[in-house]
């Protein structure tokens, strides 16, 4: 890992701590793209959630003119396998209460142990998963 | 202006995942390829994030109350259950499978003229499955919800019919 991958590494993990203690600090609210997704519809209070997803969005579409770079082809391209995956993401998100995001930022920061305990299955399953896919065991 | 906060937020935190890498799913393979070409990353990443929102979560909890809300909105749940670690084994094995969690998978779609099918299958099929998630967990919630307000109500009814024999 070069000096610059690892800069830049950081420096986009604080600007997305800064965004997640902006939307604690101001509404109160936890930064947990999951569950923002989730409940984007049923929950009462879906205005803020709206125009999160809608930040997430005109974020992307600011990228993809200033830096197309960052967008990479997914690891495979077999749709069946990335309808599977997203299935499995969409089902395990919801019924785990958190993501990466919402775990592994939001709740880790807050020493959750719960989120601890999300954060270190969702790796170890996906470490496996990857293991797997390459053949690298069995 | 709590919309618009949101709003703020959210194109934050897609530019810090497009800084970080972590909208380029190959780069999230390469973390969790730990027997193969691993690169540490991602723990770079969390480790930026948590850095600033510890301190701010300790700031947040000292004040007491967010600036544009009455409260700080928690979660209130401390089990560790078996739902909380099937739910993540699921995710981490589709994580694995695509290199796609939810936020940089959300923002790639607002990069659209970039998106492959790929992405679309993968987005659409999360975002629906999470909601189906939801509704089937809500109709569960009303129904047993109904069942304990029957149950009260026909115990009342016992209770009152005993009290007038008295």
């Amino acid at each position: 890992m070069s000096i610059g991958e690892l800069s830049r590494a950081l420096g986009g993990g604080v600007v997305i701590g800064l965004a997640a203690a902006l939307l604690l600090i101001a509404n109160g609210r936890i930064a947990g793209v999951s569950g923002v997704i989730g409940r984007v519809w049923t929950s009462a209070d879906r205005e803020w959630r709206i125009a999160f997803v809608a930040g997430l969005l005109a974020g992307g579409l600011v990228l993809s003119f200033v830096a197309p770079g960052v967008f990479g082809a997914p690891v495979t391209s077999s749709l069946l396998q990335l309808t599977l995956a997203g299935v499995l993401v969409g089902v395990g998100t919801q019924l785990a209460n958190g993501c990466t995001s919402g775990h592994g930022v939001c709740g880790i920061g807050r020493g959750s142990l719960r989120s601890i305990v999300a954060t270190l299955s969702f790796i170890f399953a996906g470490a496996v998963a990857v293991a797997l896919a390459n053949g690298r065991i069995l | 202006m709590r919309a618009f906060v949101a709003a703020i937020s959210g194109v934050l935190f897609a530019l810090g995942l497009g800084l970080s890498g972590m909208t380029d799913p190959r780069n999230v393979a390469a973390f969790l390829d730990v027997f193969g070409a691993w690169s540490p990353a991602l723990a770079f990443v969390m480790g930026g994030a948590l850095a600033v929102y510890a301190s701010a979560f300790r700031f947040a909890k000292k004040r007491g109350e967010p600036i544009l809300d009455g409260k700080l909105h928690l979660p209130s749940e401390r089990r560790i259950t078996g739902r909380l670690v099937a739910g993540a084994l699921l995710f981490g094995v589709g994580w694995g499978l695509s290199g796609y969690c939810p936020g940089p998978a959300i923002v790639s779609i607002g990069a659209f003229s970039l998106s492959t099918a790929g992405l679309l299958a993968f987005t659409a099929a999360m975002v629906s499955s999470a909601w189906i998630v939801r509704a089937v967990e809500r109709s569960l919630a009303r129904r047993s919800e109904r069942r304990r307000s029957e149950a009260q109500e026909v115990g009342l009814r016992t209770r009152e019919r005993a009290g007038a024999h008295v």
